[in-house]
């Protein structure tokens, strides 16, 4: 790392401190003309076949987005008064904000802890967290019953309303996390003096960003404390709001390991081993504290018997634990956490155990007392692959127009295992 | 048996109630009928609560019991409700405006008596249910629903004294009833009473609703959270601060020089 010129104490360190080599020359262009704000080519690097499931999934999800707007939520979800609440609450909201959450930890660790080894992926973990705060509002106006009156939350209050808090600190969230996502912007086009202000107030904006998601993160969970007659035991508990905010915290840990060796293989880039390395001791203390305070939760409320009641909040709940004790056992072997390969599949068991865990929670765990037998339509389904995959897709775009992999290289070369074959072409 | 000084509310906000005694009921549904009339609901009457019916009679055990919102004094829809949509009014009576409301369904799943509905063909759907006739009672009118019951199975006025005519019936004829009144503590109370004379939980009614107002739950979290704010901040800025500074002095320990402490320069590294 090179010293830096930062002389004074009180003038916080940029955002990123070099910035990357443009993608696009700003003056001249390979073939020797000027060219400002070429775009560069579309070549994601998707097999063919791919591109065929990717239109389908993108144009069926057309159709299902008219279908819902014109003839409304009966007539696309299998939701009911008796399940209000269905997957576009479970996963496109409370999976998206809790994947999300890599963004602040991360970032939080970087600026504010001082963990400097993490710096390389902060404008990847800071793209990923602003698209996915951005899908999650996109899914609300989905799930929304008069999404036209989402602004409401601006001039009509209720404090004491836990949605209304939610409401307020993604808003604010998203906020910070556009002018997070801005730095990228000025990065790409140099725009040095803007970076520089924006360097100014790096660290109260991370921390305000910390606030923020500590607040909602956990609020998520209070959301279900209303409910405590019709939440299965297993998963209502006083302590719902921490046990929200751990498991984000872990699961946004997970998601920057996922997502970094996915992109390797996708952008034929190199994996930073050591960050890699790094990550895997965070995400195993938080996931083994997470488990910590589940069964604390548990014997606390002398709800352990629960644990064996055959039915099928059980095999939910245990399928939740067994997602994320596997890869906690997984990791706590000093080889495997040195293989990016075995860390990448305990990381993705990490994602799949959270994402069991808030279906649990939003739709499994309300099963018994509702009394009704809610299974997401196809639509339902449709909307939440083709929201994903749009997400996915405008996280390659930004990769490739805003250079984010294209600053930083670990020194350790390609990984020869992650490399693309065919790249050349 | 004579309510005519609490049947009507005296335009005082004397918080207003309904007290349905299930054992008068004979199930003839003209109260679910005047409703819809008052309302102006269309669509079919339908057995459970809907879009179109914000009260049924159901029949349970022998017995008829109607079925509508509660009222709670301290409601948990009131409570979830992130634009305050739903309000409570000064008589007691739990109404929704449609223009405020954004459709979360926050309302619907937080009900501890199940019951909003939502109309769920419609675009842009409304939450459905009873608001007491607020436009009667709050000027001192009966409920459509008590106005036109046969039997009096049905009778609204001031919570008060409701409670207190529900307990003399039970004191009166304790054949008659089970010894509770269902909505003197539910959810810490609600403007709605019903007597039964078949135990309320044969009569097809939640009783394992609690008993404090459920709002608590989520505020006793909702209190904290400025002081979440507050002492994270400090902590975190704090903490940032040290480890900051500890850091420049790293990379540039001549900057340290007017410390007491001198930090050794760390070994292999040239600034």
């Amino acid at each position: 790392m090179s010293p830096r010129s930062h002389r004074n104490l009180g003038t916080p360190l940029p955002l990123v401190p070099t910035p990357p080599p443009l993608i696009l020359s700003l003056s001249k262009d390979a073939s020797g003309r000027a060219g400002f704000l070429r775009l560069p080519r579309w070549n994601l690097t998707l097999p063919s076949p791919w591109k065929l499931v990717v239109g389908i999934v993108l144009a069926w999800g057309c159709w299902v987005t008219a279908r819902r707007f014109w003839l409304g939520l009966g007539a696309v979800t299998h939701l009911s008064d008796r399940m209000p609440w269905g997957l576009w609450v479970g996963f496109d909201v409370l999976c998206g904000v809790a994947l999300a959450a890599g963004g602040f930890s991360v970032m939080a660790m970087v600026h504010l802890f001082g963990f400097e080894r993490l710096r390389p992926i902060v404008p990847a973990t800071v793209l990923t967290a602003f698209l996915g705060y951005v899908l999650v509002s996109v899914g609300l106006l989905y799930d929304l019953g008069r999404p036209y009156n989402m602004w409401h939350v601006f001039i009509m209050h209720n404090p004491r309303s836990v949605m209304f808090e939610v409401a307020w600190c993604v808003i604010l969230y998203l906020s910070v996390l556009a002018i997070e996502f801005s730095a990228l912007v000025m990065e790409r086009f140099r725009w040095t003096r803007a970076l520089e202000m924006l360097g100014r107030i790096t660290v109260p904006l991370v921390i305000a960003g910390a606030l923020l998601s500590t607040l909602h993160q956990s609020s998520l969970g209070t959301l279900f404390l209303i409910v405590p007659g019709k939440l299965y035991t297993l998963w209502y508990s006083p302590y719902l709001p921490l046990m929200f905010f751990f498991s984000a915290l872990a699961v946004g840990f997970a998601m920057v390991i996922f997502e970094s060796y996915l992109s390797a293989f996708a952008f034929g880039r190199s994996l930073e081993r050591g960050i890699i390395r790094e990550l895997a001791h965070i995400l195993l203390v938080t996931v083994l504290f997470y488990l910590g305070i589940k069964l604390q939760d548990l014997f606390a409320r002398g709800a352990l018997g629960a644990l064996f009641v055959p039915r099928m909040e059980t095999w939910c709940f245990w399928l939740e634990v067994a997602l994320l004790a596997v890869p906690a056992a997984m990791l706590l072997d000093e080889r495997l956490r040195a293989d990016e390969h075995a860390t990448f599949l305990s990381a993705t068991l990490v994602v799949l155990g959270v994402i069991v865990n808030r279906l649990n929670v939003s739709i499994v765990g309300t099963y018994a007392y509702s009394g009704a037998s809610y299974m997401p339509s196809f639509e339902e389904l449709s909307v939440s692959v083709f929201l994903t995959t749009l997400g996915v897709l405008a996280f390659g775009f930004a990769v490739r127009f805003l250079g984010i992999f294209e600053g930083h290289d670990n020194g350790d070369g390609p990984t020869p295992a992650l490399q693309k074959p065919a790249e050349a072409a | 048996m004579t309510l005519e000084s609490t049947r009507t509310a005296t335009g005082a906000p004397a918080p207003v109630g309904l007290l349905i005694d299930a054992t008068r009921c004979i199930g003839c549904g003209e109260c679910a009928r005047a409703c819809r009339a008052e309302h102006g609901l269309a669509g079919e009457l339908t057995p459970d609560l809907s879009a179109s019916a914000y009260t049924v009679v159901r029949e349970k055990e022998g017995q008829f019991v109607r079925r509508l919102c509660m009222h709670c004094i301290d409601p948990t829809c009131v409570s979830v409700c992130p634009v305050a949509a739903l309000r409570r009014l000064p008589g007691g009576q739990v109404v929704y405006d449609a223009d405020a409301c954004m459709g979360c369904r926050y309302c619907i799943f937080a009900c501890p008596f199940d019951v909003p509905r939502y109309d769920w063909e419609k675009p842009f759907p409304v939450v459905a249910k009873c608001d007491l006739c607020h436009r009667r009672t709050s000027r001192g009118h009966q409920t459509a629903c008590s106005f036109v019951c046969p039997m009096g199975a049905t009778v609204s006025g001031p919570r008060g004294a409701l409670l207190e005519e529900a307990r003399t019936r039970i004191r009166n004829d304790p054949g008659r009833y089970v010894d509770h009144i269902f909505g003197e503590t539910e959810a810490g109370g609600t403007a709605v009473l019903i007597l039964s004379g078949v135990p309320f939980d044969l009569a097809g009614i939640n009783t394992a609703v609690s008993k404090q107002p459920l709002p608590e739950t989520t505020w006793r979290v909702l209190e904290k959270l400025p002081y979440v704010v507050l002492n994270g901040g400090i902590f975190l800025g704090g903490l940032a601060w040290i480890i900051r500074r500890r850091m420049q002095f790293q990379r540039h320990p001549e900057l340290a020089e007017d410390l007491p402490v001198e930090p050794a320069p760390p070994k292999g590294e040239k600034p």
